[in-house]
């Protein structure tokens, strides 16, 4: 039954990236590197668990993630924001919700491509079997959302991890940085290693030393923690890597950018030409209306789970309450005059 | 000898490469004619002008209206809310254009596919079409592209084939025509819902 899925990946491998690998993805979890020898739960200690500061909204699922770097390989950090890794990097992302429900899987081939699979957890959690390749509309999981957890299709991997600068999503200096951010939504703490622990045991190489510890030069607390949310939720397609989006909106942070970068991700928001009107907030809506959240189109999308308006656009059934929260807060603190800055 | 004259061996060298480049630039010119020539013959067997085009009355009925051709649905024609369906086994209503769509989903209008800037596909990249197509998503990450797109078949298409739709659509009149943003259907299903700007 699963022959299909295979070839299908296969196949979208080839029309997508003209790469030559056809190896079949493992039926089972189990089988692609995550658990030690002869398990189906227990973590391979060579995969390194980390958690990215400011972690992707998945209604509400919790995550745990995983990297397995080839021994001797090393992830080559010149450009801080766009990592080179090694060919053979694994990583794997479990979501659970009352019980393990999908853990997501991508691999870095020897040609330098990319693919991409999720594995379904039975109901005893024993064990995780390949996903079709066009994903599953819904299933029902104790602990779902009303209407059901979708499995991703292997296109709707790629239209999110592809829009990036890297495929590898929540896996760079400022995600993993030292210096965490103590207002992120939903952050996380099942990790091993950080930047430091990386540079530390010699898996990065080429970090430039002012990267030690990047964070978001914000003007506040409050506002380091909206980028941040907004950075990790939507900058892996609103970012200027060639990926274009209908609004020219950055909202993918620089680690090398400081308080310039903060600017040019503020400005871009407060210029967003848009052409999403919520009903209620009528013609002349603005991207940021500072002082205003109620009349802000970011705020209307990030709150629609229509699947025509919300955003992030797939992904996400249920609105994220504490970012929306957070959002509205931040803009309702700033002040009108912020046009002449910032907001 | 004139320094300042090129040699008879120069001047061949010169001519030759000339000749070279011209040809060059003749094959290359083939090749992208051969090219755009290939995405016309595919863009009219598959049905783009059917939802693309609108459709106005002709002599002998409704025709594609081509002084409008593949820019989609006029944004003249206002429509604010999905269809209301008589009783009986319908699903689907179309405006007369054929470029607007009602039914579950709401309503969706078809895209303007010329290459005006602002309204077209201007600023797309071949890229941003071959992920549309592939992925069933705007621009290759947005929202899902609605019925009636055949997206299922299209997805078919090869890269060539879609690297070929891509270069005619480039190289036809671009015509600026804001599209507007699908409607949410009748029943909304969420706290926020949208309208066209």
């Amino acid at each position: 039954m699963l022959t299909k899925p295979l070839l299908y990946v296969c196949a979208a491998a080839l029309a997508w990236n003209g790469a030559a690998h056809c190896e079949p993805l493992p039926l089972h979890l189990r089988d692609t590197g995550l658990y030690a020898e002869g398990s189906a739960t227990q973590v391979s200690p060579r995969n390194l668990a980390f958690a990215p500061q400011y972690p992707l909204w998945s209604d509400g699922a919790r995550k745990r993630r995983w990297i397995y770097l080839p021994p001797g390989t090393a992830i080559d950090a010149s450009r801080p924001d766009a990592w080179e890794f090694p060919r053979g990097t694994r990583v794997w992302k479990e979501f659970s919700l009352d019980g393990p429900v999908e853990t997501r899987f991508i691999e870095r081939l020897a040609d330098g491509t990319w693919r991409y699979a999720t594995y379904i957890w039975n109901d005893a959690g024993t064990d995780a079997t390949l996903a079709p390749a066009d994903g599953v509309a819904a299933i029902s999981k104790p602990g779902s959302p009303r209407d059901g957890y979708a499995i991703p299709a292997e296109a709707d991997c790629r239209a999110c991890h592809e829009g990036a600068a890297v495929p590898m999503l929540g896996f760079s200096a400022l995600q993993l940085s030292s210096d965490r951010d103590p207002l992120a939504p939903h952050a996380e703490t099942h990790s091993e290693i950080d930047l430091e622990g990386l540079v530390a045991r010699g898996l990065i190489k080429n970090l430039p030393r002012a990267l030690a510890r990047p964070r978001i030069e914000a003007s506040s607390p409050l506002e380091r923690a909206a980028l941040g949310y907004l950075h990790g939720n939507c900058g892996h397609c609103h970012n200027d890597n060639g990926a274009p989006a209908p609004v020219d909106l950055k909202l993918a942070q620089s680690a090398t950018a400081g308080n310039a970068g903060v600017d040019r991700v503020l400005r871009s928001m407060l210029d967003a030409g848009v052409r999403f009107r919520a009903r209620e907030q009528g013609q002349g809506a603005r991207l940021i209306a500072p002082g205003h959240p109620e009349a802000s189109v970011l705020i209307a999308r990030i709150r629609s789970r229509n699947p025509q308006t919300q955003m992030p656009p797939l992904g996400t059934r249920v609105t994220d309450a504490e970012a929306l929260a957070l959002l509205e807060r931040w803009i309702a603190e700033k002040s009108a005059h912020s046009e002449s800055s910032t907001p | 000898m004139n320094p300042s004259q090129p040699s008879s061996s120069a001047r061949s060298a010169l001519v030759f490469a000339a000749v070279m480049f011209a040809a060059g630039s003749a094959a290359a010119a083939d090749g992208d004619a051969s090219k755009i020539a290939r995405g016309k013959y595919l863009v009219t067997t598959s049905g783009c002008h059917d939802c693309h085009t609108p459709l106005h009355v002709g002599q002998a009925g409704p025709e594609p209206d081509m002084s409008r051709m593949l820019s989609g649905h006029p944004e003249s024609l206002v429509i604010n809310q999905p269809a209301v369906l008589p009783a009986g086994p319908w699903n689907v209503a179309a405006a007369p254009t054929n470029t607007a769509w009602s039914g579950p989903w709401g309503v969706s209008f078809t895209a303007n596919l010329t290459p005006d800037p602002e309204t077209g596909l201007g600023k797309w990249t071949l890229a941003t079409f071959t992920q549309t197509i592939r992925t069933g998503r705007h621009m290759g990450r947005g929202r899902k592209v609605l019925p009636p797109m055949p997206i299922p078949m299209y997805r078919n298409f090869t890269d060539e084939d879609l690297a070929a739709i891509f270069s005619y659509l480039r190289s036809i009149p671009p015509i600026k025509n804001r599209v507007p943003e699908p409607l949410p259907p009748a029943a909304p299903v969420a706290s926020a819902s949208a309208s066209a700007p």
